[in-house]
């Protein structure tokens, strides 16, 4: 199996011409658990929703696989806060799972037998098979976040972008949410995960990206995750308001 | 079996029947998306600012279901416009317009149904006439049944998508924003079409009532679409009964049975309702003050058995 890339060249993405993700070039391979760490405001959802395009791409090219991706794309799956989903909807987590199909299958397509299998297998390999009949809200953080891992295999990604997955999970469901996108990562797939606990990150990462309006710093957690880069990282943002107004404080004095 | 049978022998029943039956099915059926959506809030505004547009083309072209029909299309367009337009350039937030234009439009269209010269009884629009359908209402209600309902079967998994989360379903290539402003042309005309039935002011009734009783019951999404139209329809035909037996008014019999439906849920669902809550947490009290009374007991003959030795 030949390891795909994630290439990202000079990707800007801009909310009514203020820059909120600026000139990111990132080459990312295959089989890694990646945490994107970052202030709030760094740009990180807006970095995800821009791989999917959720919003629309000032300049860059994202390459998957050899070819050029816009908008929407089985390969590349986002999965937002937990906090955005109304776990109260009307569904199972099979049911929920099997909304991963929908994509490849289309509006009217059947849902034939090789669709109940990718949905079973990705129960399974989530751990959630003994759970699947149930309503989503009967579900722990950590099984709920598994639970849209599982969507997403369905789906048959290989890019998983997670918006900060590990935010409100004890210890026990972290362990094992890590397990499982380790597994995910093993399997060849990139796993993507904006974080907020950087006491977490070795354990759970085996690469990082500095994100803060511009890129800061990528590399392997052995050696990018330094006192430094999260001081330059975590430090005023470059982009703010405050540090515009500061700036013209600054200019009028 | 007279009792059930003889309402039939008028025929203006019969039609009543028939309407209330497709009417009470579509907008059954539509209200799973309203409710899993959240509009009832904008479904009630729309509704209400059908009128003046129901009251112009009166005026203007007279009265026959195509001219009520397009003034009330076109007055809920307005109004859906107006609230965008509002809520866009201005700091007033979308609710706020929404409120604000369906009060004053319901005021207009009442304004304008005074001063109309024919004399209609405003009271048809607002509460419904069922017993009153014309040929040609009953083909407005057929044709929206046949335009809202195969558009919302062969649209179900992109609006399950949709309903669901909508920045999941637009990053697996479900088309949002066209979705949505089908969902609300499908919502005026299902609303249009129970105006004959129960009226502006109680449109939002069968429009909600039928989703909410299921949802109070199941955990499943096809069982609110499809229980939703069962609900809708046979609650909608037996406020009708209702309302004949008892010469009471169709339109507050049909959405009251409705209500009754809603609140037999809300009481005794197995699954969601308040009296099997109880009766759940009571178990599990009970279950506590069980297993607390056997540690006490064993504690007791412990105790009991070290005096006596």
């Amino acid at each position: 199996m030949t390891t795909h890339h994630l290439e990202i060249k000079d990707l800007t993405v801009a909310y009514h011409r203020v820059p909120a993700v600026h000139h990111v070039s990132v080459d990312l391979r295959c089989g890694h658990c990646v945490a994107l760490l970052g202030p709030n405001g760094a740009g990180k959802t807006t970095f995800f929703k821009a791989l999917v395009g959720l919003v629309p791409k000032e300049t860059g090219t994202i390459i998957f696989g050899g070819h050029g991706k816009v908008g929407a794309d089985t390969d590349i799956a986002y999965l937002p806060q937990r906090s955005v989903i109304d776990w109260d909807f009307p569904i199972t987590v099979r049911g929920m799972v099997e909304m991963g199909r929908y994509m490849r299958i289309g509006n009217w397509g059947r849902f034939g037998k090789a669709d109940a299998q990718a949905v079973d297998l990705a129960l399974r390999t989530m751990d959630l098979a003994d759970l699947a009949e149930r309503q989503i809200s009967a579900l722990s953080g950590g099984q709920q976040q598994r639970a849209f891992l599982a969507r997403s295999l369905a789906q048959e990604a290989h890019v998983f972008l997670l918006d900060e997955p590990f935010t409100g999970l004890d210890k026990t469901a972290q362990d094992l949410l890590g397990q499982a996108i380790r597994k995910l990562a093993a399997a060849g797939n990139l796993v993507i995960a904006a974080h907020h606990d950087l006491k977490s990150v070795p354990e759970l990462f085996d690469q990082v990206i500095f994100l803060n309006g511009e890129l800061i710093a990528f590399g392997d957690t052995h050696e990018v995750f330094s006192e430094e880069n999260i001081a330059r990282a975590y430090r005023t943002h470059i982009f703010s308001g405050a540090h515009a107004h500061d700036a013209a404080l600054a200019g009028s004095k | 079996m007279n009792w059930l049978t003889e309402p039939f022998r008028h025929e203006f029943m019969q039609r009543a029947l028939f309407g209330c039956a497709l009417i009470g099915f579509t907008n059954g059926v539509l209200s799973a998306f309203i409710v899993l959506r959240r509009l009832a809030l904008m479904a009630d505004a729309m509704a209400h600012s059908l009128l003046p547009g129901v009251a112009v083309a009166l005026i203007l072209f007279g009265l026959a279901p195509g001219n009520l029909f397009f003034g009330a299309l076109v007055a809920a367009l307005l109004v859906g416009l107006g609230v965008q337009v509002i809520s866009g350039s201005s700091r007033i937030k979308e609710d706020t317009s929404l409120g604000l234009l369906f009060a004053c439009s319901f005021s207009l269209g009442l304004v304008l149904l005074s001063l109309s010269p024919s004399q209609v009884n405003v009271t048809h629009y607002l509460f419904g006439n069922i017993l009153g359908l014309s040929d040609g209402d009953l083909w407005i209600i057929y044709l929206i049944s046949f335009i809202v309902l195969p558009l919302l079967v062969a649209f179900q998994r992109p609006l399950l998508m949709l309903m669901f989360e909508p920045s999941i379903a637009a990053s697996q290539g479900v088309l949002v924003k066209p979705l949505n402003y089908m969902l609300i042309g499908l919502l005026v005309l299902s609303m249009i079409s129970s105006l004959q039935a129960v009226g502006v002011v109680l449109a939002l009734g069968m429009l909600i009532a039928p989703a909410a009783t299921i949802y109070l019951c199941s955990d499943s999404f096809a069982a609110m679409f499809w229980g939703g139209g069962i609900i809708g329809m046979l609650g909608s035909c037996a406020g009708l009964f209702v309302s004949y037996w008892l010469n009471l008014p169709s339109g507050a019999c049909i959405v009251l049975v409705l209500g009754v439906i809603f609140f037999a849920a809300y009481l005794f669902s197995p699954k969601y309702g308040i009296l099997s809550k109880f009766l759940r947490r009571r178990h599990l009290h009970e279950e506590s003050l069980a297993r607390w009374e056997e540690r006490n007991s064993i504690d007791r003959a412990v105790r009991s058995q070290s005096k006596e030795n």
